[in-house]
């Protein structure tokens, strides 16, 4: 295993041309990944999905991805086409979304949808691919595998689905997985399930994985470092033990904005947007990002 | 202020019968807030609706300020009660402007002083006058549900019942609800029923909290005991270990379909 990192983003920006000038969703965004657990955190419209659809070529026209550098180990990412990609999305980067019940298709098999999955990438025969779906059900913890494979999507549960989609994410063995909120539709008590059983794979593959959400909590304790983003930029990056150090307003002011168990404030702190926020971070913070 | 005794609620009939709430009974008095955590189907979202009489129930009462309440509410019973919903953006009429949907309960409830009421809630919420004549989309999610809170409040209701008011929300933006919520109680007496799946959020809000697990109430306790961690049954303690965030200590469970 190297050290050098599975991704490596510099400069990536995201234009959405508008009525009034363009929209930046993603504004100069550095940062590599190992094989580590990467969180991205910031509220609605920060353009945390939009960083990992970008990764994956899925921004569409009329939105304009470019950048200085994007690398998948050897894999030029800004060269790529239509076709590129499509031979990368599930074999090399693998993203798994909030809602199991929109991300699967209704009217097949979810073991269909696995195998279909491996036979895609691997060009196996049918027998291979259901074998291979089969491993990947147990893989996730799900009991009686071979039932679970002849079931239709409405009829598993949230936490179940959502198992389901990781395994077929897994299953070509991606180095990279993007997470996006992939346990808010969940119910509390099985969402930590699902985490467990993310962090098993990809501990156990090597991979490295991108969690985006917006939950504060939730990425503190999953992940090894987060990125803070704010309207487009990474304002912040921390390792997670060191959050409380943080020192960027946005970040303090998150984090203070959290109500907390046995520490019940009379009034919570309002989140202070500053102006000055908006404006380009020099390139010098998005290098600090990169070269973590 | 609020009586459950007894309060049972099913679903369909026969073999298919569902009891989403079984015997439930609890006592809020007034101006104090109670919170009904619990994961989902738990009830407690049932509980919330069968109060405020949008689904009727089987069995037990609910008596609201010292009178029992039938199925079938009279009008007068909204006056005392309005409830806020999760996601203003289905709550709302996406047709009609903010100030449609506050003049509403004004005329039904023939309440006369429209337009001072109207002016008075948006500053009571912290709109302004700028947002009056807007559309639901034309709005942020805070926002929304700001007005969401305002048309609750144009009644001058003595309780408030709240389903999630601040899970579609961003941090930041809940913080402001959240705010909001803890001054309008203070400023109006507000006796509050909250219902989350978010413990920090309930114990920033509610003194009581009562702990449900399919469709009974397990346990009250406290929103200081429940910091302490000091819950005794294990649903209580499960929810409060997961919402502590990640902690891969606990293990993987296998699932059967």
């Amino acid at each position: 295993m190297s050290d050098d990192p599975l991704l490596t983003v510099r400069n990536l920006r995201v234009v959405y041309p508008g009525d009034d000038g363009d929209f930046r969703a993603v504004r100069n965004l550095s940062f590599s990944l190992g094989r580590e657990r990467l969180g991205i955190v910031g509220e609605s419209g920060a353009g945390k999905s939009t960083t990992g659809r970008a990764i994956m070529g899925l921004i569409p026209y009329p939105g304009r991805v470019d950048a200085d550098e994007m690398r998948l180990g050897k894999i030029d990412l800004t060269r790529l086409d239509e076709k590129g990609f499509r031979r990368l999305r599930g074999k090399r980067i693998a993203m798994v979304l909030q809602d199991p019940k929109y991300s699967l298709d209704p009217v097949m098999t979810v073991g269909k949808q696995i195998a279909e999955t491996h036979r895609y990438h691997f060009g196996s025969r049918k027998k291979a691919a259901r074998a291979a779906a089969m491993e990947m059900l147990e893989a996730v913890h799900i009991r009686d595998p071979a039932r679970v494979y002849n079931q239709y999507p409405h009829q598993v549960s949230g936490g179940m689905g959502q198992r389901i989609m990781i395994a077929m994410m897994l299953i070509a063995n991606p180095d990279i997985l993007i997470a996006d909120e992939p346990t808010s539709a969940l119910d509390v008590s099985v969402q930590q399930q699902v985490l467990a059983i993310m962090d098993e794979m990809v501990k156990s593959r090597g991979m490295g994985l991108i969690l985006i959400s917006h939950n504060l909590h939730l990425v503190s304790s999953f992940c090894d470092r987060v990125l803070v983003m704010y309207a487009g930029q990474i304002v912040e990056v921390c390792d997670v033990g060191r959050l409380h150090e943080a020192l960027h307003p946005y970040t303090r002011g998150l984090l203070a904005a959290l109500p907390e168990l046995g520490n019940r404030r009379a009034e919570l702190p309002q989140l202070q947007r500053d102006p000055a926020w908006l404006l380009d971070l020099p390139a010098a913070v998005g290098a600090v990002a990169w070269s973590n | 202020m609020v009586e459950l005794e007894g309060l049972s609620v099913t679903y369909g009939a026969g073999p298919t019968l569902v009891r989403a709430v079984i015997d439930v009974s609890l006592r809020i008095s007034a101006g104090d807030a109670l919170g009904l955590v619990g994961e989902s189907g738990s009830g407690k979202s049932t509980v919330l609706r069968a109060i405020a009489g949008l689904i009727p129930h089987a069995a037990g009462s609910v008596v609201i300020d010292g009178r029992e309440l039938p199925n079938h509410r009279p009008r007068e019973s909204r006056k005392i009660m309005q409830m806020v919903f999760q996601d203003p953006y289905g709550s709302l009429h996406p047709n009609q402007t903010v100030d449609q949907a506050l003049s509403a309960p004004i005329a039904i409830h023939r309440l006369g002083n429209a337009e001072k009421r109207i002016m008075a809630f948006l500053d009571e919420v912290g709109l302004g006058r700028e947002h009056r004549y807007r559309y639901p989309h034309q709005l942020s999610g805070g926002q929304r549900q700001r007005v969401a809170i305002a048309r609750a409040l144009i009644l001058e209701p003595k309780i408030l019942l709240l389903d999630e008011p601040t899970s579609a929300l961003d941090v930041s933006v809940q913080a402001e609800i959240l705010n909001l919520l803890t001054r309008l109680r203070r400023d109006h007496g507000l006796t509050m029923l909250m219902v989350s799946h978010d413990l920090a959020v309930i114990a920033h809000i509610c003194d009581h909290i009562g702990v449900m697990h399919s469709g009974r109430l397990l346990e009250m306790t406290t929103a200081a005991a429940l910091a302490e961690g000091r819950v005794s049954n294990p649903h209580s303690q499960q929810l409060l270990r997961a919402n502590q965030g990640f902690d891969a200590s606990g293990g993987i469970v296998d699932v059967a379909a």
